[in-house]
């Protein structure tokens, strides 16, 4: 885009979604900074980040399905159903119970990628269809209770440091690092940009189509489940009703606040690491002005309709 | 304006070839818009053989009034989705329209029902300024106004440590838990809402341009039909709806509960959707609707007749139905249009 020949105000309104989602996750900080008592500590700044991890965690993969012009709405459900996997095989400890947690992840995400690549599904559909079946699914595997997690190892994934940092943020921001070459810098991300942001012209070019959809809904699906066993590793506790309960929601804020447009054709994965930040900060500025958590909500409405409305404009 | 086309001599067929549809073609097309009904049949009737307490008038009536809230809240949703749009802010708004009138109820029966409309009203208004207007995705607005809907209704409910009661026997009590001819209000109220929309559909300028708007937005607009005040009305009519059946919920239950309506809009699509009508919009009917919803319902209740299966396999099965009846239904539409 040769943003140069555009005058002033029309570079201003193309570069607000590119670089708006950074320049608000500064100017909360820089708020905080002056406003809040005790925000800009290392205790407090270590807290923000665990609790973005998952979510972080669940968005990267969502990004890449909003990238082919789809979108996932059971990753909250296989984050309970790999909550839900992981004590029924942690008698054999805690690699092969995370293994079969991220197995199932991999399975939903095949029934997911099958119905939208090859029976052709609107991917609103085909994931609906887990969303509702997955919870169900995890409730009965987990015999309709929460188990406490008695693995020392796996409660060590949830509250160690690796150098001083959180494993769980070590974890998201390697995976985050790992997700976005994976997007710029491989044949498959480009492929799968190039498939959402034109699928008949994809095909026409001899992309795999089928094959590299099915493979990003098996990313995603695979990514929440991690994100499933890190949350159950944190609370302690394997909790599949409350487990990643609207967590697609957080996802596709974190994923659309960051600039990923939904139609498709664009990822911005360093935009969703700062949107999925920039909910988390907010959140807790307003928590910690006594803003009620219902405020909150609101406000998060908002924000998501102020970001896709300045996506918007960029379209033209 | 139909006058004059209806004046007209009769349409010259004999001069056009159309092409009549094969057999199989047409079998395809009424299972994709009758199959729901086709499967609740079965279904209704094995249930009945299988389980004696299933087939008894109690039950039938129980049915009715669980699925008479969704039913409501579905009819706004076939709309809009026919319209070609999605809603998924209706779970949110039930539940505000249910605290909301519940709150309303200590001053009567008027404003129990208008202080939900109103609010409700204005959400759904807010959603078509925002979808039709400022041209925004509907899955994106509608998602704002979930989290919007749900955080007044906190704000309004103290952190929804609140609940508040409706006074028994009071008028607005007896439109929830009365009964007519041994169904109760809602009940009757649904099929009253039910038989509107489908005339409204079927019948009116407006329920065509509805079709028309799902089917080309861009043709719809070409064609001179106001796309704009369409999504308007339709997103309105969404929000009034689920606000209303939360609202008539409220009065069943006696109080205004904060935590309801959480993954109703989903229950809604699904509805809709296993009624046979087409997420991408300019295909689908009511009566479809109230068969998807009355499927939901009774797998529910055999799902209760079976004591020994946990209640979380009704997600599962509804998920799984849900699967079935799509990737048929994507299966038959398809075999329709290839020809």
């Amino acid at each position: 885009m040769t943003d140069l020949a555009l005058p002033r105000t029309a570079r201003l309104s193309a570069a607000l979604p590119q670089y708006g989602v950074y320049a608000a996750v500064v100017v909360v900080l820089a708020f905080n900074a002056v406003f809040t008592d005790n925000f800009l500590t290392t205790a407090n700044l270590r807290t923000q980040l665990i609790q973005v991890a998952p979510v972080l965690i669940v968005a990267l993969g969502m990004a890449m399905v909003i990238g082919t012009e789809g979108v996932d709405l059971s990753v909250g459900s296989v984050m309970a159903l790999s909550a839900a996997a992981l004590p029924l095989y942690l008698g054999y400890g805690m690699g092969p119970a995370i293994v079969m947690a991220l197995l199932t992840g991999l399975v939903v995400g095949a029934v997911n990628g099958l119905l939208v690549a090859v029976v052709g599904l609107q991917p609103i559909v085909a994931t609906l269809a887990l969303l509702v079946g997955g919870r169900g699914l995890a409730l009965v595997l987990a015999g309709g209770r929460l188990k406490q997690i008695e693995n020392t190892d796996l409660l060590a994934l949830g509250s160690d440091d690796i150098l001083g940092i959180p494993v769980v943020v070590v974890i998201a921001g390697v995976l985050s690092l790992a997700v976005g070459l994976l997007v710029s810098q491989t044949t498959y991300g480009r492929q799968l940009v190039a498939i959402g942001g034109n699928r008949a012209a994809a095909t026409l070019a001899g992309l795999p189509v089928r094959r590299v959809l099915l493979g990003t809904y098996v990313l995603c699906a695979v990514l929440a489940a991690l994100a499933g066993v890190l949350a159950t590793a944190r609370l302690t506790a394997s909790d599949p009703s409350a487990i990643g309960n609207l967590m697609e929601l957080s996802a596709i804020t974190a994923v659309v606040v960051g600039g990923t447009p939904l139609s498709g054709g664009r990822i911005r994965v360093l935009g969703t690491v700062a949107g999925a930040l920039l909910m988390q900060l907010l959140r807790a500025t307003l928590i910690s002005h006594n803003l009620s958590d219902s405020t909150a909500q609101m406000v998060q409405a908002a924000i998501i309709l102020g970001a896709v409305y300045l996506a918007r404009e960029r379209r033209r | 304006m139909s006058t004059s086309t209806l004046a007209a001599p009769a349409p010259q067929r004999h001069e056009v070839p159309v092409e009549q549809p094969t057999r199989g073609e047409r079998v395809a097309g009424l299972l994709q818009r009758h199959g729901a009904l086709a499967v609740l049949a079965v279904v209704v009737v094995v249930a009945s053989v299988r389980f004696p307490s299933f087939g008894t008038v109690g039950n039938f009536q129980g049915i009715a009034i669980q699925s008479a809230f969704l039913a409501i809240v579905a009819l706004g949703m076939a709309f809009v989705i026919i319209g070609g749009g999605i809603d998924l802010s209706v779970g949110s708004v039930f539940a505000l329209g249910g605290v909301l009138a519940a709150y309303g109820s200590r001053w009567g029966m008027l404003p129990a029902l208008l202080l939900p409309l109103v609010v409700c009203g204005a959400i759904g208004l807010l959603n078509g300024f925002l979808i039709a207007k400022a041209r925004l995705a509907p899955f994106i607005v509608t998602l704002a106004s979930l989290l919007g809907a749900r955080g007044l209704l906190l704000a309004l409910t103290d952190e929804g440590s609140q609940t508040y009661l409706i006074e028994k026997g009071s008028a607005f009590a007896k439109l929830g838990q009365g009964t007519f001819l041994g169904l109760g209000y809602p009940v009757w109220l649904a099929l009253l809402a039910f038989a509107v929309g489908g005339l409204l559909l079927q019948r009116t300028r407006y329920g065509q341009a509805v079709f028309a708007v799902g089917g080309s937005e861009q043709a719809a607009a070409l064609m001179g039909l106001p796309v704009a005040r369409i999504k308007l009305i339709t997103y309105t009519a969404s929000a009034l709806l689920a606000g209303f059946a939360g609202a008539l919920n409220a009065a069943r239950l006696s109080s205004g509960v904060t935590i309801l309506g959480v993954g109703m809009e989903l229950d809604a699509i699904a509805a809709v959707v296993i009624g046979g009508t087409l997420l991408v919009g300019g295909a689908g009917s009511v009566s479809g609707t109230l068969c998807g919803v009355l499927l939901l319902g009774v797998i529910q209740n055999v799902i209760n007749q079976i004591g020994t299966l946990d209640s979380s396999y009704q997600s599962v099965v509804s998920g799984a139905f849900l699967i079935v009846v799509v990737v048929v239904q994507t299966y038959l539409s398809r075999s329709q249009r290839l020809r």
